[in-house]
């Protein structure tokens, strides 16, 4: 693949850094990067990772836009309301940069159908705002070798980590099984700031590009843990965890499981 | 007791067991991962886990997301 005079110009703030040149833009442009939900984090993290020219781009999302998404999910707009989300940021991501191909998938992510849907690409970046998901996602990851950049917010609160199945820890090597239903929060204290998923969704964009890159460090064996209101920012070392029960030394979670049993509560 | 607590140093008020670290904290042990020097620490063992001086305790949020609906919102508007 030759990079056109027209995308030379697209990318070139990529191309004159000595980390990206034309051979890290073309990878760029041959990567393959699916997403779970286009909500709060997913719009950001995708439409970034269109800018910066990553060629193929899955998203899943069921959801319709509401009008109490758009404070903080922007590449969904007043006009779409009731279209569903998936296919909204396809439409924005495309507009954004004609070279990126993004399948839009109007789907429930399930243990079913998740193993399908990742197979064909190089990473998966979780957006997801429960956590029956998040952990059907996890195990999938594992299970299947597959990279994935775990995002993560709440009120005032984003959580972000990589986690390369084989090499460092997963999810459940910290948060061994999903909490009780009865803790999980409730109306009163959900809700989140505006800003809070860009920064989250840019710091998984961040990650996304690093490990197609092959540049700098990721966020393996460790979470980064942000707070809006202090402004501040805690990474905390998360190692394998020799007894988890999807990627440790005797797992017992060897097939995807029934994660919505016993959640039905969180989905009102 | 002085341990470190999610990057700071923290002085127990009578503390001894992560149970007890979090009773102090007034968090709720099952919205939480407790990491003590490292290791992360099994919910069954909060009660047992003996604390010592210095030890450098990390306590982690459950952050799954927050989208309860738009029904359960208007219901908080007077």
């Amino acid at each position: 693949m030759e990079l056109t005079d027209e995308q030379i110009h697209r990318y070139s703030r990529h191309i004159i850094l000595p980390e990206v040149g034309g051979k890290g833009q073309k990878r760029l442009l041959s990567a393959r990067v699916f997403i779970v939900g286009a909500g709060g984090l997913g719009c950001p993290v995708g439409y970034y990772l269109a800018a910066a020219g990553v060629g193929t781009i899955g998203i899943i999302d069921n959801d319709t836009i509401e009008l109490s998404n758009l404070q903080r999910q922007i590449a969904h707009s007043t006009e779409r309301l009731g279209m569903n989300k998936a296919e909204s940021a396809k439409k924005t991501f495309e507009a954004l940069n004609p070279d990126v191909k993004v399948t839009a998938i109007k789907e429930r992510i399930t243990r079913d159908n998740i193993l399908d849907l990742i197979k064909g690409y190089d990473i998966v970046v979780d957006g997801s705002d429960n956590f029956p998901t998040r952990y059907l996602v996890n195990d999938a990851c594992v299970l299947s070798g597959k990279p994935l950049v775990s995002g993560a917010i709440l009120r005032f609160e984003g959580q972000v980590t990589t986690i390369l199945p084989g090499d460092g820890h997963c999810y459940r090597c910290l948060f061994e099984q999903p909490p009780p239903p009865g803790l999980v929060p409730s109306c009163q204290e959900a809700g989140v700031l505006g800003a809070l998923p860009g920064i989250i969704g840019g710091l998984q964009a961040m990650e996304v590009l690093k490990l197609i890159l092959g540049k700098g460090e990721p966020l393996k064996n460790q979470m980064l843990i942000y707070n809006a209101l202090t402004t501040t920012f805690r990474k905390v070392k998360v190692p394998k965890n020799p007894g988890c029960p999807v990627c440790g030394e005797n797992p017992n979670i060897t097939e995807l499981q029934d994660y919505e049993a016993d959640y039905c509560e969180m989905r009102f | 007791m002085k341990i470190r607590l999610n990057g700071e140093e923290y002085t127990t008020s009578g503390a001894e067991s992560i149970e007890e670290l979090l009773s102090e904290l007034g968090i709720e042990p099952g919205r939480v991962a407790v990491e003590v020097n490292l290791a992360i620490v099994r919910k069954a063992d909060y009660g047992r886990f003996t604390l010592k001086e210095g030890d450098v305790v990390e306590v982690v949020n459950f952050v799954g997301g927050g989208s309860p609906g738009d029904r359960w919102i208007r219901a908080l508007i007077p």
